[in-house]
């Protein structure tokens, strides 16, 4: 436990770094950006949610040694099926599962494709990228977009991503009272850590990130690990694509083009390794707030836009890089 | 190959015939086309035994070992355990009945912790929970049987030494309730200590009844660990029996056997003035200080067991590797830091034994492969021209007498044997001052092989200067002028071919001495 608290520490270090820097540099501007201020905390907390979940399955699939492209793209058809539900005047209740279910139906495609085939997860995804798009874009039908009737989308959904919501729903100031779906983005983070380390297939997601040969060679169920890998992943990617719903009330089968290179950058900026074997989730839950940071502490710096897409991928290099550097003095 | 191969059986440490057989094997074969890798193979192995199994490179020893952890499906025999008929081909039913490997290359997993290594595919669990404390009590006994218990379990692999990463491996075994433990070159990259650790481990081991086959080329440690041994040569047995008593000389005798020698060319060679030398190189890991020198017309082998660092001299030399210290000189000139591109241009150009990956690019042409260290004469201003380029590669395929459809298909769809001819015509068109040799004749038929060596003789008698590298003693002393032998990354002997024998070359490579 220590040593993953541990092995998490880069990634907190730099979260600590990014906002001191974003802190001064707004001091030094005479603090008009109002960088230190508990309305920013909320914002970036409710601005990371949709792609936090997401990398909360993106980090098992990597440390299974996989990848997947697609996310970004199934999560926004599952926003767009969840949206065609309430639209064909179905509850929310089911609009929701449905949605789950999508994503995990993308997931469990990705994971039969892979395993079955024996082809890398990187092309297999990339081409499930473009097709989920697709099957997005049909659904939705003109300008790509779905929007059910107003009054389907019961109150408590936007407060999911709502910056101050009303009413206090919590035992506020206890807690603090973010939108729910930042305290939904800790439960289940909670519970993906949980699975990685106190479960057999936790222990089998390492042992086939770290080395596959091996990991058959002992028995491990290596097919049946990795459809699961992705299948759980893509339910949390179905999850991510509700968040679309709360905050836009609509479904955007667009959305999620280039949605999956951030999910992938935050499990890497976490300390996720390509190669597999190697992330934690609260690394990710880092990656996820470093993200977030830079285009909250940049728009209130009033910095261009271009100027946070290459501090950014600096830090993705960084990072990648710090972690190449740690591991070569273990080895 | 003689079928009719008279047949020998393990003499078990006690030779009572009561004495119940653990694992046993008999007939066991294995080809490979027309080609019998292994034949008639027999083996008994008692509890408790640990059996020397012995060879040169290629004799069939892995192979063998494959087979009984079913890694390998056999084409003939059969293998008992405790006397109930082993289903072959199936490495998880060898591993349910209680064989277990350790392999040359580690398979362990860096990224966790030594105890759900240990555990891992047999994991304590309800209802897909881990139940560690199960596990520890499973892991500490294990662990404790090896006659480790300072052994972490909650230590990361990755921060073990190799050494510890294989002790780990062992206890995965023991905790699957192995009855044998096959142990493949365990000592090959372990430090002196760690190699007395595993030795002391496994006679412990062997004592509470586990039965153990070794592999090793280390006579020393042979005498050191096991009791008795078997001598595999050219896929037969060749002898088997209890070590005291056997002298070394007699094991080396038995895996080298007689010579068959009229596949080397005898071209007259004169040798003049020195092209390359190599003085004092050094690089991490392997070479330790190495000097030599090679001389025009000159063959000079360069011999040892797999894993002696022969390979990473060459490389050293290529540019391939970064040397540490040390320095190389062709023609008198010293080159300092050595890139491959340097060394081209300089004179030297390499077969690598590597054909695969490195040696040839598979998915070009072999017109493409045969030009690739030299395009200087087809191009004018960066521009490739095509005729004269298809002329050169059609010309060498000729003088090769590689068979292929045109010089256009693709390098991955020829046999090894063509393959390795359009290696060497590469480097042959190179016209490289200084041919490196590493395993030319690699998984190359006889007849072809005959081919290379005439090659390589008509190349040094052209005037070039040709490094030798090969397990395969009777090729070297068949082609070169000098040998070296090579043993754990330092040269540890130099004589002209005359002063040289296959018994001599085996015990110097061995690390032994021929008065024991």
């Amino acid at each position: 436990m220590i040593r993953r608290v541990l092995s998490a520490v880069g990634p907190l270090l730099a979260l600590v770094a990014v906002i001191a820097f974003f802190a001064i540099a707004d001091w030094m501007q005479g603090g008009v950006g109002n960088f230190l201020s508990s309305s920013s905390v909320r914002l970036v907390g409710v601005q990371s949610i949709k792609v936090g979940i997401a990398a909360l399955g993106m980090t098992m699939i990597i440390i299974s040694g996989g990848i997947d492209l697609s996310a970004g793209t199934a999560a926004a058809l599952s926003g767009c099926v969840a949206a065609l539900a309430l639209d064909n005047g179905w509850s929310i209740g089911a609009a929701v599962s449905m949605a789950i279910l999508c994503g995990a139906a993308c997931g469990f495609v990705n994971g039969s494709l892979i395993s079955m085939l024996k082809l890398v997860p990187f092309i297999i995804t990339l081409g499930a990228m473009t097709i989920y798009l697709g099957i997005g874009k049909s659904i939705a039908k003109d300008g790509g977009t779905i929007t059910p009737p107003y009054e389907t989308i019961p109150d408590w959904l936007p407060t999911m991503v709502t910056q101050f919501p009303e009413p206090l729903w919590i035992a506020y100031p206890g807690l603090p009272n973010f939108g729910w779906g930042v305290w939904l983005t800790l439960v289940l983070a909670i519970m993906v850590a949980v699975v990685l380390h106190k479960t057999v297939l936790g222990r089998y997601i390492f042992a086939i990130g770290s080395s596959e040969p091996t990991a058959r060679l002992c028995g491990v169920p290596v097919i049946t690990t990795k459809i699961l890998v992705y299948t759980i992943a893509g339910a949390l990617v179905g999850i991510a694509g509700v968040v679309d719903i709360a905050r836009l009330g609509k479904g955007d089968a667009t959305a999620g083009l280039g949605l999956e290179l951030e999910i992938i950058a935050a499990v890497v900026i976490g300390g996720g390794s390509l190669s597999g074997g190697r992330g934690t989730v609260l690394g990710t839950l880092c990656g996820v707030l470093i993200m977030g940071v830079i285009n909250l502490g940049c728009t209130s710096l009033g910095l261009e836009n271009q100027v946070e897409n290459i501090l950014l991928g600096t830090i993705i290099i960084a990072a990648v890089y710090v972690d190449r550097l740690r591991t070569q003095k273990l080895a | 190959m003689d079928s009719v191969e008279a047949s020998h059986s393990v003499v078990s440490t006690n030779s009572d015939l009561a004495q119940p057989r653990l694992l046993s094997a008999s007939g066991v074969g294995k080809r490979y086309g027309a080609n019998w890798v292994l034949r008639s193979v027999n083996l008994d192995l008692a509890p408790g035994q640990i059996l020397a199994l012995l060879g040169e490179n290629g004799a069939g020893k892995s192979t063998f070992v494959k087979i009984l952890s079913g890694a390998v499906v056999p084409d003939e025999g059969n293998v008992t355990l405790a006397d109930k008929p082993l289903s072959l081909g199936r490495p998880d039913a060898a591993r349910r009945a209680g064989i277990a490997m350790v392999y040359q290359e580690l398979s362990v997993c860096d990224e966790i912790t030594v105890e759900d290594n240990i555990m891992l595919g047999r994991e304590q669990s309800t209802w897909g929970w881990i139940n560690r404390k199960q596990q520890h009590e499973v892991v500490h006994s294990v662990l404790a049987k090896l006659g480790h218990p300072d052994l972490e379990p909650t230590r990361m692999v990755s921060e073990l030494s190799i050494g510890a990463k294989q002790l780990v491996e062992i206890a995965r075994a023991l905790a699957q309730n192995a009855r044998v433990l096959i142990l493949d070159e365990p000592t090959s990259s372990l430090p002196a200590a760690d190699a007395e650790r595993l030795f002391e481990t496994v006679k412990k081991l062997a004592k509470d009844g586990l039965s153990v086959i070794y592999i090793s080329h280390f006579l020393e440690e042979i005498r050191k660990l096991c009791d008795s041994y078997l001598v595999l040569r050219d896929g037969s047995v060749a002898g088997s029996g209890l070590l005291e008593g056997t002298k070394e000389s007699d094991i080396v005798r038995l895996m080298v056997g007689r010579n068959v020698d009229e596949l080397y060319p005898k071209v007259n060679r004169t040798v003049g003035e020195e092209v390359l030398r190599v003085d004092n190189v050094s690089a991490r890991d392997m070479p330790h200080s190495v000097s030599l020198s090679v001389h025009r017309g000159e063959i000079f082998g360069l011999a040892g067991l797999v894993g002696a660092g022969r390979t990473e001299t060459v490389r050293c030399i290529a540019g391939l590797r970064k040397t540490t210290s040390g320095q190389i000189a062709i023609h008198n000139e010293k080159m300092g830091r050595v890139t491959p591109r340097q060394a081209i241009k300089a004179g030297i150009a390499m077969v690598s034994e590597d054909r695969k990956s490195e040696g040839l690019a598979q998915d070009l042409s072999i017109r493409d492969n045969i030009t690739l260290s030299r395009l200087g004469p087809y191009s004018f201003k960066g521009w490739l021209r095509g005729g004269a380029r298809n002329d050169a590669a059609n010309e060498w395929m000729r003088r090769l007498e590689v068979k292929a459809n045109s010089a256009s298909q693709n390098v991955s769809a020829l046999s090894g044997g063509n393959q390795q001819k359009v290696a060497l015509a590469r480097v042959l068109h190179q016209d490289a001052d200084c041919l490196l040799l590493d395993e030319p004749t690699r998984g190359v038929d006889v007849g072809t092989k005959a081919e290379i060596y005439r090659l390589i003789g008509e190349t040094a008698a052209a005037g070039k200067a040709v490094l030798f590298v090969s397990s395969y003693f009777q090729e070297l002393l068949g082609m070169c002028d000098r040998i070296a032998v090579m043993s754990r990354g330092r040269i540890v002997d130099v004589r002209p071919v005359a002063d040289w024998d296959e018994p001599s070359l085996l015990l110097a490579a061995m690390g032994g001495d021929l008065e024991s």
